[in-house]
């Protein structure tokens, strides 16, 4: 079966990048043995951190819940496999770029001994959407497409919503990462469970799995399990392959033509956006009950002997995941978690793969992008905005810290994608100042509501003052009136017993 | 092993601002060798002393503005305003009125704004508004363009590079015997007489649309304009825009009085409408940089180009319209701006 390009939704500019994927597609998903150590980072996902439930030197189980979050978004941490907690301490993570943050630190004995589940649960078509939603907040399982959002919040905020479409979103659009690819390649059934199960979950009777045109085996695949399953629920589109066409809010643009508000969700769309990772991972736990203990990470770039894409159990170390697949060329100057245009460039690869770990990215230097020059206001920046932003407008008014016009320009609609540093003639990091001045602005914003706060305090404070001080008058008023009346009385009584004194003497 | 912390994207920039430059330079190649062959060796002397005062302008202003010369100088914008100024100077034009013209573009619209990107007017029309202003006599003398049957004596190489040195010509020579009308100044001359458009059409310097010599370095201009179009130097908006904005009224009014009026055709190659609509109101700093605002912008250019020559006093208008439409850049940008993906303009207009 193959996929038509339909009526498709206008997405503005965005950039065809080389792809850079054909070394890590040439072999299979291989998997990789379970490491000696396994460094888990309490906090793996978006949202409030959550807090370790075992101990030092406690042996934990496959599977074994080893953090959990009891707050309102947060997602649960698991043993990737079985062995003794050797430590609980901060460690480098992607997260922060190298530097540290709590980790829970595994010996693994190699056992792999999995947690012995409850019996297997019922088939999920029977149960309610609510149960179906807390089931999977307990599988632990997040957006795997990068911005790691704990999935089952993420649905229990989409049932509030009116929905018309969930799409899986299998568009790839970074260079170099090709896990999703190799997924659809060879998990198509496995999405499309995930995909049934979403729907059920959400109630919903209309799936796009979106996939970009330079993945033709993944389509065919996918299209081929779709043609067995009959369920024309689920209908699969092909987009062309522009760069950022795989963020949400431009999927949505690009599959319903539908805009995402300003500082709304998909949902406000209508439309709900899972990675098909997310979907292969809920079947994984809603059928097999496996929680989300790994997944599928391409390492890849110039830097590496031998590309491929991996399956890792979640906590192998990057050093670790690329000595398996064959070390370093003398080239590797650059460590990126991520893709080449949005990814996390981080200092070392002590630094464990976590949930969000879609590429290990290994890059010979870069070349020098040459002197920062005045932008000539050429306006290629803003051709290419995704989000029709005009970056150079944007720039100036970072430069002068103009936080009026920089949100007047929406600044904060920016994504991030980097589209306008590669057009730029004169070479200006537009990303990278576009977030400092977000950075800026929040900075503004809290203090702002420090301010306030502070105000409202002072202002508290002074009229609390105010009111013992009025307090205090009134009783000194008080008592000064009753010395009043009590005066002429009591003086009369001093003279009065002083007249009968005198009487007496 | 440790890596360098770096910040996203990890991939270098395509474009650059010094090869975007010579892309415009190479452009204007083959109309410049058109100008030296219809109008003789001056273009070349004029660039020469143009180029070598935009360069020495550039580097005294950054040594005083505490920058380096050299980043200054390897952009090629100093280069891109000399050849255009060279391009709106008649080919016999002394050294002084080059050099004050390539100084004023340089040190007083450029540099004294902020440099490359901060300047609000384009400098090669600042300084050749300059030139107008101080030395009006020097822009009437046109040579007469080569062609076989008019009646015109041409100077040497050695008598041009005489005249661009001292401003004076040979004793055998006279100005009138080189020099003629341009095109435009004859139209209007010619229509202030009392004369029709076909009876000053039927001048010897008229070409079969424009001017002789002016129509082919036009063309050359317009392929070296597409050329850029093409290459996505610039983009249409501007060049439509000029083009709309001249030719329309143009062709309404020719329609309406064609004795009195000379067709769209002249307009377009009658005298500067090509150069400016391709590279100079295309010069991005001091355009307006939306893309529906480059249409204004342009729409403006040549709306005005067309009103100057028609009601002004001035044959061409192509550098009072740029100049004016520079100034109204902020408040077109400001209307022009594009809906921002996920915006409600309707709400955030009230």
């Amino acid at each position: 079966m193959t996929a038509p390009t339909f009526d498709l939704g206008k997405l503005h500019g965005g950039l065809r990048l080389t792809a850079n994927k054909s070394s890590s597609t040439a072999t299979p998903i291989l998997d990789m043995p379970i490491p000696e150590q396994l460094v888990l980072p309490i906090t793996q996902h978006v949202g409030d951190p959550a807090h370790p439930v075992v101990g030092i030197g406690e042996r934990v189980l496959k599977g074994q819940l080893l953090a959990e979050s009891d707050s309102a978004l947060g997602a649960p941490v698991h043993a990737s496999s079985s062995g003794k907690v050797i430590a609980i301490e901060p460690w480098p993570v992607s997260r922060r770029n190298g530097d540290t943050a709590p980790c829970i630190i595994i010996e693994s004995d190699g056992a792999d001994k999995p947690i012995e589940r409850a019996e297997s649960a019922p088939d999920f078509t029977t149960l309610e959407p609510d149960v179906l939603l807390t089931q999977i907040l307990h599988g632990g399982i997040v957006g795997l497409g990068g911005a790691v959002f704990p999935t089952a919040q993420k649905l229990m905020q989409a049932r509030t919503c009116e929905l018309s479409y969930l799409i899986l979103n299998g568009v790839e659009c970074e260079p170099y990462i090709s896990c999703d690819d190799m997924l659809m390649r060879e998990r198509a059934a496995e999405i499309i469970s995930g995909a049934e199960i979403l729907m059920h979950a959400l109630q919903l009777d209309v799936c796009y799995i979106v996939v970009e045109s330079d993945k033709p085996e993944a389509l065919h695949t996918l299209g081929d399990v779709l043609a067995e399953l009959h369920d024309n629920r689920i209908i699969l589109k092909q987009v062309p392959s522009i760069y950022p066409s795989g963020g949400e809010d431009q999927l949505v643009q690009l599959v319903t033509n539908r805009e995402v508000p300003s500082g709304g969700l998909p949902t406000d769309a209508g439309c709900l956006v899972q990675n098909v990772g997310t979907a292969a991972a809920i079947h994984d736990w809603v059928i097999d009950h496996e929680p989300l203990i790994s997944r599928i990470i391409t390492i890849t770039g110039d830097g590496v002997a031998s590309p491929m894409n991996v399956r890792a159990r979640i906590g192998t170390t990057v050093a670790d995941a690329i000595n398996f697949t064959g070390g370093y060329t003398e080239r590797a100057e650059q460590l990126i978690i991520g893709g080449l245009m949005t990814g996390r460039s981080v200092t070392t690869d002590r630094v464990p793969l976590v949930k969000a770990s879609n590429c290990v990215l290994v890059l010979s230097e870069t070349p020098s992008p040459g002197a920062e020059m005045p932008c000539i206001r050429c306006g290629n920046c803003a051709d290419v905005c995704p989000v029709q932003l005009l970056p150079q407008q944007l720039f100036w008014y970072a430069c002068a810290d103009d936080e009026r016009k920089l949100r007047e320009f929406g600044l904060t609609d920016c994504i991030e994608c980097g589209c306008c540093d590669l057009v730029c003639p004169s070479h200006i990091p537009l990303t990278f100042d576009f977030r400092m001045a977000k950075g800026r602005i929040r900075e503004l914003a809290d203090e702002k509501a420090r301010a306030a706060r502070a105000r409202k305090r002072f202002e508290a404070r002074n009229e609390r003052l105010d009111l013992e001080q009025s307090k205090r008058d009134s009783e000194l008023a008080l008592q000064k009136k009753s010395v009043k009346q009590a005066g002429p009385a009591a003086i009369a009584e001093i003279l009065k017993r002083k007249r009968q004194q005198d009487e007496e003497d | 092993m440790d890596f360098p912390h770096r910040e996203a994207p990890y991939v270098g920039p395509k474009a650059d601002v010094a090869a975007l430059m010579l892309q415009v330079l190479a452009a204007l190649v083959p109309a410049a060798l058109a100008h030296i062959w219809f109008f003789g060796p001056g273009f070349l002397f004029n660039l020469l002393v143009a180029a070598i005062f935009a360069a020495a302008g550039e580097i005294v202003m950054l040594k005083l503005r505490s920058r380096q010369p050299e980043t200054g100088l390897s952009d090629f914008s100093a280069l891109v305003t000399a050849a255009l100024l060279a391009f709106a100077l008649p080919s016999l034009t002394p050294w002084w009125v080059t050099a004050s013209g390539a100084l004023f573009a340089i040190v007083i619209a450029k540099h004294l704004y902020g440099g490359l990107g901060f300047n609000i007017f384009n400098p090669a029309m600042a300084g050749y508004v300059m030139i107008l202003v101080a030395f009006p006599v020097h822009l009437n003398l046109w040579v007469a363009p080569r062609m076989g049957d008019i009646d015109y004596q041409t100077l040497t190489m050695l008598q041009t590079l005489q005249f661009t040195l001292t401003g004076l010509l040979p004793d055998s020579i006279s100005f009138d015997a080189i020099s003629r009308a341009t095109p435009l100044d004859a139209m209007k001359a010619g229509l202030n007489n009392m004369q029709t458009v076909t009876e000053i059409k039927a001048l010897p310097i008229m070409g079969s649309i424009g001017g002789r010599g002016w129509e082919w370095v036009g063309i050359f201009l317009a392929v070296g304009g597409i050329w850029l179009l093409i290459k996505k130097i610039i983009r249409w908006q501007i060049p439509a825009g000029v083009g709309i904005g001249l030719l329309l009224p143009a062709t309404i009014i020719y329609i309406l009085d064609p004795g009195a009026n000379p067709g769209p055709g002249f307009h377009l190659f009658g005298g500067g409408a090509i150069l400016c609509a391709f590279f100079i109101a295309t010069d991005p700093v001091s355009a307006a940089s939306s893309p529906k605002g480059r249409f204004v912008f342009g729409l403006g250019v040549g709306l005005l180009i067309y009103a100057i020559r028609r009601w002004g006093s001035y044959s061409d208008g192509v550098a009072f319209a740029i100049l004016i439409m520079n100034m109204s850049v902020p408040a077109i940008d400001y209307l022009t701006r594009p809906h921002i993906v996920g915006h409600d303009d309707e709400a955030e207009r009230h």
